[in-house]
């Protein structure tokens, strides 16, 4: 569900370092920003923890906001970036991936447990730009538009990541004896 | 463009075509996780964050009072001080 936007005098108050309109904006945006950076980390537990360091920066940051601008959008920016400082600071051999992970809706019975484990692992270990441009358009199928505008890149850089990202896949994967 | 130059480009979107299809059907989207929405409000730990931060550090406090003391024990360096703030 889209959030709605605040009302402007919130933003202008916000923008003025204003503690209560910082408290109406982090009640308003905090599920919404939770989604985006879930989406990108997929562990309840970190995005909370990426969702309070989100808020953070923006408290921090409140002179810079442009009032006439949307709050939602600054936010999902400044969370993208907080995420993607998560994951490049994440050391790769800490990724794990659950035994159990959840079937997608749409699961070829052709691929088995074992070959999407070893996908899982190969994408995981992705460059951080490349993994969060991919697993945005492709995995949680978001519009390029609004990827491009979280990422503060264009549209097409969006593309050229999601492309890179599938190539380089494909390349760990045959790295392992994985022909897909 | 040549025969051969089609038919590669052909055979490297057919295989990204093929790793896509992998890829989706290795990760589920994140809305069929669990707690793919947040479950409680976080503006406690929020409000904890914001405290914890503004807080002045007693590493600041005590770098003030070893100026306080240093300017006491050397009054004349105060316009030296002045000049290069």
């Amino acid at each position: 569900m889209p959030v709605l936007e605040s009302p402007t005098h919130v933003l202008q108050r916000f923008c003025n370092g204003d503690a209560d309109a910082f408290e109406t904006l982090f009640r308003q945006h905090q599920g919404e920003t939770y989604r985006w950076i879930f989406r990108i980390v997929r562990d309840p537990a970190i995005a909370e923890d990426i969702t309070i360091e989100t808020f953070w920066r923006i408290h921090r940051a409140h002179a810079r906001f442009d009032p006439a601008r949307s709050f939602a959008a600054w936010a999902r920016r400044i969370a993208s970036n907080a995420a993607l400082d998560h994951l490049k600071s994440a050391p790769k051999d800490e990724i794990e991936l659950p035994d159990d992970l959840p079937q997608p809706p749409s699961m070829d019975p052709g691929i088995s447990q074992e070959l999407r484990q070893k996908t899982a692992g190969a994408f995981a270990r992705l460059p951080p730009k490349l993994r969060i441009a991919a697993t945005l358009a492709l995995i949680e199928e978001q519009p390029y538009k609004e990827i491009a505008e979280a990422l503060d890149i264009s549209v097409a850089a969006v593309k050229v990541r999601v492309f890179r990202a599938l190539r380089l896949l494909r390349k760990h994967l045959k790295r392992e004896g994985i022909e897909p | 463009m040549t025969l051969n130059d089609m038919t590669t480009k052909d055979t490297n979107a057919s295989d990204r075509q093929r790793t896509e299809r992998l890829l989706k059907g290795a990760l589920a989207p994140s809305s069929l996780l669990p707690r793919a929405t947040l479950q409680r409000d976080l503006w406690t730990s929020m409000r904890q964050r914001l405290d914890e931060r503004s807080a002045t550090p007693w590493f600041d406090w005590a770098l003030i009072a070893a100026v306080v003391v240093w300017l006491a024990m050397f009054p004349r360096a105060i316009p030296v001080l002045l000049y290069h703030l």
